[in-house]
């Protein structure tokens, strides 16, 4: 029997692949038959993912996709597309009464402006072929449920969802489909560089039924799921993978 | 930075908590209202007015208010 998983020369594209989850779609999907072309800030780590990538073909590229120039090379030197993973983002926790309107500028800007802008382009510019799947990585959190000090965040992720529901829609029409892979907490370097601590984190494992967070690798086979030609039929859903956290 | 001031940051953050029990020598972490949320809400403060990131480990760690003043300006 064929794999029904199968990527087999279908070119996607995938933003934040340097590390966490956007390396992890990246790696299965060059296992899975597909020529990828990765983007992220960081050039060292941007470069381990590419050296990681099985077969050939495969292409990288920096780009701030905040910045409006980087966004327009980032789409000049892309090929016509089967599959678009909008996967970059941050987090930050802080609490609503000691946030500034900076914080919401900045985490909205690279978590919800650039993915949206980023989809903009790509359709004025005729680079999502017809029956192409679009995934977003959006959040168990803001969709799904709460958290103290995560508005922000939550914020900036629903939007997504709100997004893909009218974005599905309007290119139905052409075959595309659009989706989200809702993750819990995964095992990324996303909680670096916040005041979350490691122990913190620790303690947060006794809200997962399935007794742990959620490992890259996991929300991979998700988005691999929905740019597979085995969810022809689905457009506008959210694919929840939490460890069974918003169970309870 | 003026211990004074970053001591008032300090008690800004409580709600229930009389600003006169809250000085240098305070050991935050035992009075009543001292919870998870305030030591967000503390180490935002911080980020916000001093500009420097603390930990939640590093916040766990000290004791006395004066202990979190030292900290900051040893990162400052």
């Amino acid at each position: 029997m064929q794999n029904p998983y199968q990527l087999t020369n279908k070119c996607i594209f995938i933003t934040g692949a340097a590390s966490g989850i956007g390396r992890a779609t990246a790696l299965l999907c060059a296992g899975l038959g597909a020529k990828v072309i990765i983007t992220d800030l960081n050039e060292t780590t941007l470069l381990k993912t590419y050296e990681l990538l099985e077969g050939e073909g495969h292409k990288y590229a920096l780009a701030d996709l905040t910045k409006e120039e980087d966004l327009i090379g980032l789409i000049d030197e892309l090929p016509i597309l089967d599959g678009f993973v909008s996967n970059a983002g941050i987090i930050k926790t802080i609490l609503t009464q000691l946030g500034e309107k900076s914080d919401v500028e900045k985490i909205l800007s690279i978590n919800t402006i650039a993915p949206i802008h980023l989809t903009q382009l790509l359709l004025q510019n005729k680079k999502i072929k017809k029956d192409a799947s679009i995934v977003y990585t959006s959040s168990m959190a803001g969709v799904f449920n709460g958290a103290i000090g995560n508005g922000l965040y939550g914020a900036s992720k629903a939007a997504i969802n709100g997004f893909v529901k009218s974005l599905a829609l309007e290119v139905a029409p052409r075959g595309i489909r659009v989706n989200t892979v809702n993750p819990g907490i995964t095992e990324t370097n996303i909680y670096n560089n916040t005041s979350i601590t490691p122990e913190q984190l620790e303690s947060e494992k006794a809200h997962y039924p399935l007794g742990r967070f959620g490992k890259p690798e996991e929300i991979a086979m998700g988005i691999c799921y929905l740019l597979s030609d085995t969810t022809k039929w689905m457009t506008g859903t959210s694919l929840l993978i939490d460890g069974g956290c918003t169970l309870i | 930075m003026e211990i004074n001031e970053f001591v008032k940051h300090f008690a800004d953050q409580f709600d229930d908590t009389d600003a006169s029990e809250i000085n240098t020598q305070t050991k935050f972490h035992d009075l009543d209202e001292w919870s998870s949320l305030l030591a967000l809400s503390v180490l935002n403060m911080t980020e916000k007015k001093y500009g420097v990131n603390l930990s939640f480990d590093e916040l766990k760690n000290s004791v006395l208010i004066q202990d979190v003043f030292n900290l900051i300006q040893s990162k400052q």
